[in-house]
Order: C-alpha cells, then structure tokens, then sequence
C-alpha cells in the first residue's frame, strides 16, 4: 500500500541562518555574526545530508529549498557543492525545483550567475514593500530602486523569479495597498507572496506592540479588506492565489511549499529545521538544533537532530489538515479518515457548510473564499471541537 | 477550678486593621504564656486564609494567667471572634460567652463601620467595655479626638481609656490591669448545679476529631461525662478537655466561668451548632441557653466547575467542606449555559469567598462562580409563597401576585470629601438615607438598601470611590416589597440561564443596555453576527448586536514547521475550556461575572 506522504512529495529544505542585520518584525531563526566560516558549514551540511540518505534512500526528490536567514549571502560554490551532493543521493524528478530565498541588494545580485550554474533554477525576492519609507521602517537594508534592478538581474538569470511583499503595515491605506499591488503585479512574472505583517511575540516589533509603542496598524475590518481586496485585484490580473498567501499563474505554484502542504515527506537540514519523515511505516518529526553553534557542534559529531519522534494518528490528522486546508484546492478527507482513525465531525462540517465557510462533499473539502480569511476559526472548529 | 472572682473572660472588639491580633500577641507574651522562642506574629489566626487576608473566621480562645497589682493571680479567657459581619450571629454567641470587652480603636483613624457594629453587639451582650488607643506610637495618633469620637459616637465613656502601642508594647501592662480591675469577673455560676455549657465554635482537627469550644455556665466538664447537645440532641462521651494557652492544654475538669475546649468523638462539626447548649446526658439542666438560631444562608450563587470533567470532583470537595461548615449550603443545579454544578449558600460574601478559595486551593479546582443572588419572596396569586434562590426559576409573571426582597441596614462612615460619592453609589443602588451625622471630619451615613444591590460589587465600588477611605458594615433588616421583574438576557436569540436576575422594573432598561454593552465586549466575534439582547417577559427592552468576524489567519507558513501549528492549536484548546458553548455560541466564562459588575 502506498505511504501517505507519496500524495504529496518528498522535498530537501536546507537553512541558513545568517542575515546582514535583523528585521524587527521577523522570529525566523536568524542571526548576524561577524564572521562566516563557509567551508566549515559546508561540510557540516554535507554530513548531515549523506546521514538522512542513509535514513531514506532511493525516494525521488521533487523539491529543493534553501530558506533562511539569507541563503543569498551564501558563496555559489557551495550551493554547488550541496546541490551536486544531494543529485548524488537521490534520484530527482525531470522537473526537480530547487529554490533559493535571496534579498534584493546589489551584492547579492553578483552571485546569481554563480547560483544559476550551480543549478538553482527559481529564486524568492525578500523585496517587502515598493515604497522606500516602509522599508526604512521595516528595517529593509536595501531601497526599492536596489529590489528593481536586483529582480531584473534575477529574472535574466532564472526561469522563475517570485518575490515578497508584506503588506498591512503601519499607517498603510487600503487604496496605498492597492497602488503598490499594481505596481506589484507589473513587475511579477508568475508567482508573488503576499503576507499580512504579523506582530510575533520576541521581535523588535512584538515589543514595541506590548508597550503600545507600535502605532498605525490596521484594524480587523481593514486588514481584512486589503486581504480582499488582494484576491480581486490578483484574480483580475490572472494571478490567484493558490494558498492563504501566495499567489501564481495556473502551473507556477512552488513545488515544495506545496510539499508541506499537501503534507508530503520533507528533510529539513540546519539550525532549528523540521522536517516529517516516514520511516519504517511510521511518520516521524524531526527538529535539528535550534542555535547555529549548537547545531554546527551536533552536526560535527554526525547528528544535528534535537527532535526525531514519531507522531501519532491524530497528530499527523490535524497537520494534514491545518497544512492541506491552505490550499484552495482543499484536502481529501478520506486521507484524514485514514490518519485520525475516524471521520471529520459531521455535525462541525454542517456548522461551517451553514456559514459558507467550507465547500465539501465525500472526496474534498475546501476552505471558500470567505472562510479562507478566517481559516484559523474554521480549523478551530474542526480540530478542537 | 478557679474561685470566680479571680476569673476574667473578654473579648476584643475593633475594626480590621486597628490592633486586635497585635494587642492579642502582647498580652499572651508579656504574661509569659508562650514562651519566647515560640512566639510568632498573629498567633490565634490558624488558617492559611486567616492569616493571608488577616480575618478571623473561627472563633479562637486563650488562657493567660496574670499576677495583678492586688497580689492574685487571675485567669484571663480570651474569646477572638470573627469581626465579620457575615459572622454576625458567630459573634453574638461569642460575646454572651464572655462579660467584657476592650474596644480597641487605631488612634490614627479613629472609629470604623465595624467598630460600631461590633461594639454594639458587645453592649447588647452587656459587656463592661475598656476603650483602648492603639498605635499611639504614630505621629499620626491623634488619641484626644479619638476618645472624643468614641463618646460622640458609641456614647461610652472615654476618659481613662488605656493609651498603647500594641506594637511595640507601651501601655500593656495597663490593659492587664484595666481587664482585671474594670471588667466583672462571671455573673453567678454555681459548681454543684447540672451542667450547663455554651458551644462557642468548633472546629475540625485532623487528628482529634472536632474540637468544640465551651464556656461553663453552671456545673463541671470532667473527662468521660456522657454528655447532650439539647437542640441536636446528640450524644457523646468526653474524651478529652483542656484549655488553650494557645497551645492545647490538658486540664481535668471545667467549672463555672470558665471557658476551653472538649472533643467527644465527633465526626462532623455539622452536628455541632454554635449557640446550642451542652449538658449531661443524665440529670441534665432543664432549659437551654436563650437565643439560639439556626444560621442560614443569604448569598447564594452557583458554582461550576470550568472543566466539566470535574464535576465529581466538586461534589467530593463540596460534601466535604459542608460537614464542617454548618452554615453552608448546597444543591446540585444544571445550567444550560454552564453545565453541572452546585446552587450554594452562603453567611455572607466574604464566607463566600472563602469557601470558594478553599475549593479551588485545597481540591485544586476551578471554578466558575456565578453573580451572587439573594432569596426573593415570590407571594403567588394562589396564595402560596416561594423562596427564590435563583432567579431562572422566576416563575412566570402571570402568576405572581408580588415580589418581597431583603433589604438591610447599612451603616458607612466616610470622609467628607468622599461623602457625595458615597451618597450616589447608595442612591443608584436604590438606598433610602435612615441617617447622616457628621464627627469631626467624617461623616455617618446610615441607608436601607436592597441586599441584592449591595452582595455583588457594592463593597468594591464603594472602596474605590472613596480610595479606601469608607467603612461598612450592615445588619438584616427583614423583607420588603417592590417591584421587582426577572431580566433575561438572550445571546444568538436564546435566554442564557446563568445572566438572568432579578431587577428593579424602574432600572430594568438602563441595566439591560450596560449588559448588552458589556456582553458584547467579552464576547469573541463569532463567523456569524450575534444578536445580544435582554428582555423582560417576552419584551425586548435593550438590544446590541456583535458584528461578525472579520480576519482570522496565520499570513505566514513557517515552512515545514508543522509542529509550531499544532501547537498553536493546543493553545487554542485550552482557550476553548475556559468558554462555554451555548447554542452555537461560545460566552467566556468571565462573562457570567463581569457581566455584572456595572462600572457606574
Ligand atoms: N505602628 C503601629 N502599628 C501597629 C500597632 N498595632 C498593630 N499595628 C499594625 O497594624 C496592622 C494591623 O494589625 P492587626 O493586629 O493584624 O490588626 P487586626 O486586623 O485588628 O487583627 C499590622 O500591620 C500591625 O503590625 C501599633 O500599636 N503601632
Ligand atoms: C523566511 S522569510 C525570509 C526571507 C529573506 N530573508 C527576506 O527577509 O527577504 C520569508 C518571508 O516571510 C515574510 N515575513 C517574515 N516575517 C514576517 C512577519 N512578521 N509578518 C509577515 N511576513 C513576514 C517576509 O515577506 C519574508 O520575505
Ligand atoms: S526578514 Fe529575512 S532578512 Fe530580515 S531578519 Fe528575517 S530572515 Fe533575515
Ligand atoms: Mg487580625
């Protein structure tokens, strides 16, 4: 019988956690060093990529991804040297996406060539927002006219180009958001992220916003028109959003985000990482240590996992579900059935259906337009009861 | 056995915070009672609450011995009563066990609400009284106005009031003196008369079994006595007796005048009643001790527990607590809203307070506690009467004929400064002013109120209008009509069981729209949009409606962090206990509260 996860893919996540200088809104595992030793880090990677072909050979890989931190302040030579590795171990689809997340600042822009050679075929723009002053307040290093010429550099060099904006931020209308959205939608090529600026708690911004120093925000109701409003305007131009936040011409989804989504089997390799991975039948979680010293310690005695532990049924049920129901395309609940061991409540299904929040019948369930903007109060509903 | 003459029992009278633990301490160390090493502060308070929130709730006793200026050694009793007036009838019983008290008022403040109140319990016991000044080691003290108070107010004679420093022990040795000298030794008592014994308190001992505390009136308690509660009826063999100094003492026999402690067996301090009279099986006394009352409840509220899965659980801790509080009352209710739980009964709102403490500390329970209530008199048209203890069960208006509420006498003593405030607090509450007088800088006033207007917040909001200046204390004054209607609150168009109350007709539409208002801030927005209403029969008087969720999604996927997402969902669950699902609506359980509370 097949394993779950081959209804969603196996992909390679590999992170690099080193920035120029931090964000304020931003928990990612991130840090600014002094000095990089980028040989060493290579071969740490190297270990820890021969070790979990050891652990799950022969798999086809669809994906690769290197997320950050800025993997962009990496040197080409050692993507290349990871990416020859990982081609080395496993076999890859014909179409294998390997991504890579890059900022938009001249220096950069100056190893694209290196990381095109290297075999990077997709790269993902922090470019955050079109007008300079919001950069400055996002604590952006680079300007809008340093994104413009780093996209274009980027796009003569990938076959796909992404990039990022954040929007509702401090003090932003809905007609700016909408201008930028524009402006925004001539550049992209077939795929763009939009995120909602999330206060998270332990960042510059959090703080602020517990001493009701962070002015601006938006309100509910505005935040939710621009989030509206951003369906529309990307509907229109052709780009729809195929999950909560990202956006893309029918075929140019990301690949491996959609392996996470479509709660597939994924490595996750450097400092605080997750990966899910079957084993022996059993699907397991795997979290690798979160500091970079510590991992890079752990990684050098051969073993950088802090966390491989199998999940239970329900577990993988509600991932399965709090992953899949990101999609628009929406899950299939008999894969839930079989995970969790008994069906979705009925009588939750009913409650939502009635508000027209989901859309389901016996092999899909999707979130609608309408419930996706309160998915977390749908996923409530069906997972906590 | 001690010669009554050199007997002297008393107790200590004073408002909260004016020196009555402090003075207590003094008197027991200075007469080396305890010895040194021993000694510790707020020695008679034995609870963990007692101590915590500095109130006595059980009644504690003390023996000293004093070798006074004339040459005898006296023995001192001690009675440490509740000052609380959900305890009044507690210290009643207490005060007609003793014949003198000592008024002891904080020279800094001068006399309190309580003060009054306890001093007049203690004149109706016809108590010899000994003013006492305490703190005068203040700058602060002001004694020569305080004593001037004391005669304007109390009307007691204050000159040779005893001037103290409790605190650091000037003007104790007076006090021993003044007890001694002022304060009459036990009116009659004859030791060859049958047995006749006050049951002062008692208490539960997790080692003896319950300890009762006893003041001799006629005969002796002797060790192996088979004795009889006259209004319970139970019989026990003694098995020990002694007297507290304050450590339990062993003693052989109690006579006349004397007051300590027995136990005999019994299991549950329920069938021990304060104020019942104890005597020998055999050959007892004929008449019991005059004025005794059984105590009953007058606050009542439910209490739910927050994870319903712990409903055994509360019954358990519930049983418990009331085989040791005889004034505590319970039956299982059923809310719509809240699920199962318990209708209780309540002295009072701090008893309530402490008993809901004492079940949420000691079973480690959660609970929800709904508004307090009080009982209503429903008179219906067919003659028959109804005790209302929760106003769901309001029948329909149709047949009710009228409605009578309890109402009490409240007596509140506050600066000028704060007296207009005070006045409008009592005025919203439906107050009618008995009396306002004015002692040099404050102010009396004296109002009937509705006992229902004054068990939820009214001490709080009375606090905070006066920054803590303001003294209350209040007595039971009997029933009263008025017009009196149940006010239903319907969230999502359905009555939500645990909001409905009882309401003056006249304040029915302001107190509906500051509920709707309120509701509608401590309700999340739901998927849909909720209608919050309140009504009156069938009549809609207040109406707000909660507007429908707008936003709710993570923006961000944190890559393959599947296990950040399920955490959150963990959070989400235990977010999910503290609500309560109605209809297809979820309430948070602090809205059963706050809901309420009305912020005038
Ligand atoms: N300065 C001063 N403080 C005192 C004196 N007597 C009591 N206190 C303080 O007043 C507070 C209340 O005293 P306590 O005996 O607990 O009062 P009770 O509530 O009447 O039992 C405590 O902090 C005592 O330390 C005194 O004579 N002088
Ligand atoms: C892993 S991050 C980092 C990529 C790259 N280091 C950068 O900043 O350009 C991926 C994206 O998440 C988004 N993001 C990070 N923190 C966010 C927050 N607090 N609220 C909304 N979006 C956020 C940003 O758009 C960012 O480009
Ligand atoms: S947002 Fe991107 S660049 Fe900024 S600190 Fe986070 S990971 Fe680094
Ligand atoms: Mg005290």
């Amino acid at each position: 019988m097949a394993e779950d996860w081959q209804q969603g893919g196996f992909g390679l996540y590999i992170h690099w956690p080193f920035c120029q200088a931090k964000c304020p809104y931003c928990d990612f595992n991130s840090h600014v060093v002094a000095a990089i030793d980028q040989t060493r880090w290579l071969n740490a990677y190297l270990a820890e990529i021969d070790r979990y072909a050891t652990l799950v050979p022969g798999r086809v890989l669809t994906s690769v991804f290197f997320g950050g931190g800025t993997p962009s302040l990496m040197e080409p030579e050692i993507v290349a040297s990871i990416i020859d590795r990982v081609r080395r171990h496993w076999p890859v689809a014909n179409d294998l996406e390997i991504t890579l997340e890059a900022n938009p600042g001249s220096v950069e822009a100056g190893r694209f060539t290196g990381y095109a050679q290297a075999g990077v075929n997709r790269v993902s723009m922090g470019v955050q927002a079109l007008n300079d002053t919001d950069l400055r307040r996002l604590g952006r290093l680079h300007t809008v006219a340093d994104a413009r010429r780093a996209f274009d550099i980027a796009r003569s060099h990938f076959d796909r180009v992404s990039f990022d904006l954040i929007y509702a931020r401090q003090d932003q209308t809905l007609d700016d958001w909408r201008t930028e959205l524009s402006q925004a939608l001539e550049m992209a090529v077939d795929h763009l992220s939009l995120y909602q600026l999330t206060i998270e708690q332990g960042t510059a911004f959090g703080d602020r916003y517990n001493a009701g120093k962070l002015r601006g925000l938006p309100v509910e109701d505005l935040a939710a028109d621009m989030y509206q409003a951003t369906q529309e305007i990307c509907d229109t131009a052709g780009m729809p959003a195929y999950e909560i936040s990202n956006h893309a011409r029918s075929g140019a989804e990301s690949r491996h985000n959609r392996v996470y989504w479509r709660y597939g089997d994924y490595i996750g390799i450097g400092p605080g990482a997750h990966g899910r991975l079957t084993l022996d039948g059993a699907r397991h979680a795997t979290e690798q240590w979160r500091l970079p010293g510590k991992w890079m310690q752990h990684a050098e005695a051969n073993n950088a996992d802090e966390v491989i532990s199998p999940l239970s049924g329900e577990e993988q049920a509600a991932e399965f579900l709090l992953m899949g129901l990101r999609l628009v395309e929406g899950v299939d609940p008999t894969r839930f059935e079989k995970l969790a061991g008994r069906p979705l409540p009925v009588e939750k299904l009913a409650y939502l259906e009635e508000f027209g929040m989901i859309d389901h019948g016996p092999s899909h369930l999707r979130v609608t337009g309408q419930g996706r903007v309160l998915l977390n109060a749908v996923l409530e509903q069906l997972l906590v009861g | 056995m001690t010669d009554l003459a050199h007997i002297r029992n008393f107790s200590i009278v004073a408002h909260i915070d004016h020196g009555k633990s402090t003075l207590a301490d003094r008197l027991i160390q200075l007469t080396g009672t305890v010895a040194e090493r021993d000694m510790k502060e707020q020695l008679l308070d034995a609870m963990d609450i007692e101590r915590e929130r500095g109130i006595t709730i059980k009644a504690n006793t003390v023996r000293i011995e004093y070798p006074a200026k004339d040459g005898h050694t006296y023995i001192l009793n001690l009675i440490d009563t509740p000052g609380h007036v959900d305890f009044a009838y507690e210290v009643s019983r207490s005060m007609r066990a003793v014949e003198g008290s000592l008024l002891v008022v904080d020279a800094t403040q001068g006399v309190e609400a309580q003060t009054l109140a306890n001093v007049y319990t203690a004149i109706e016991a016809d108590h010899e009284i000994v003013p006492v000044l305490n703190k005068i080691d203040l700058p602060a003290a002001e004694p020569d106005r305080v004593r001037e108070q004391i005669e304007d107010v109390i009307g007691i004679d204050a000159s040779d009031a005893c001037m103290i420093s409790a605190k650091t022990g000037v003007g104790i040795p007076d006090v021993l003196e003044a007890i001694v000298q002022r304060l009459p030794p036990p009116h009659g008592g004859t030791r060859d008369a049958p047995l006749k014994a006050m049951l002062v308190d008692s208490k539960y001992d997790p080692y003896l079994g319950v300890v009762v505390i006893v003041r001799v009136i006629d005969g002796v308690l002797k060790k192996g006595q088979r004795i009889r509660m006259m209004k319970t009826g139970g019989t026990y063999d003694i098995d020990r007796i002694g007297v507290y100094r304050p450590a339990m003492t062993a003693v052989d026999e109690l006579g006349p005048g004397e007051i300590g402690y027995i136990t005999a067996q019994i299991k549950q301090v329920r069938d021990t009643r304060v104020g019942d009279t104890i005597t020998t099986e055999k050959k007892g006394c004929e008449t019991p001790l005059p004025g005794f009352k059984p105590s009953v409840p007058v606050v009542f509220c439910g209490l739910f527990p927050v994870d319903s899965s712990q409903f055994e659980d509360l019954r358990d801790a519930i049983e418990k607590l009331a085989l040791n509080d005889a004034s505590f009352s319970y039956e299982m209710e059923t809310s719509a809203a809240l699920g199962f739980g318990f209708r209780c009964g309540f002295l009072g709102l701090l008893h309530l307070e402490v008993i809901r403490d004492r079940i949420e500390r000691e079973y480690d329970i959660e609970l929800i506690t709904t508004a307090p209530s009080v009982i209503y008199h429903v008179y219906m048209k067919d003659g028959t009467r109804i005790d209302l203890h929760n106003p769901a069960d309001m029948p329909d208006p149709s047949h009710v004929e009228r409605v009578e509420e309890p109402r009490i006498k409240a007596t509140i003593m506050v600066p000028d400064d704060y007296l207009g405030d005070v006045l409008k607090l009592c005025q919203d509450r439906r107050g009618i002013q008995l009396d306002l007088t004015y002692v040099g800088g404050r102010a009396m006033a004296v109002y009937d109120l509705p006992l229902n207007e004054v068990v939820f917040d009214f001490y709080d909001r009375l606090k905070s209008v006066t920054k803590g200046y303001a003294s209350f204390d209040y007595q039971m004054e009997g029933y009263r009509e008025d017009r009196l209607v149940k006010m239903q609150i319907l969230v999502n168009d359905e009555p939500v069981d645990a909001l409905s109350m009882m309401v003056h007709r006249d304040r029915a539409e302001q107190r509906g729209r500051a509920m709707c208002e309120k509701l509608k801030e401590l309700i999340p927005r739901h998927m849909f949009k909720i209608p919050i209403q309140a009504a009156i029969g069938g009549k809609v008087i207040a109406r707000e409606t909660l507007s429908a969720m707008r936003k709710d999604v993570t923006a961000k996927c944190y890559g393959g962090d599947a296990t950040r997402k399920r955490k959150l969902l963990d959070k989400q669950k235990a977010g999910k206990k503290k609500m309560r699902q109605f209809g297809k609506v979820e309430i948070p359980q602090e809205a059963f509260i706050s809901a309420l509370k009305m912020d005038d």
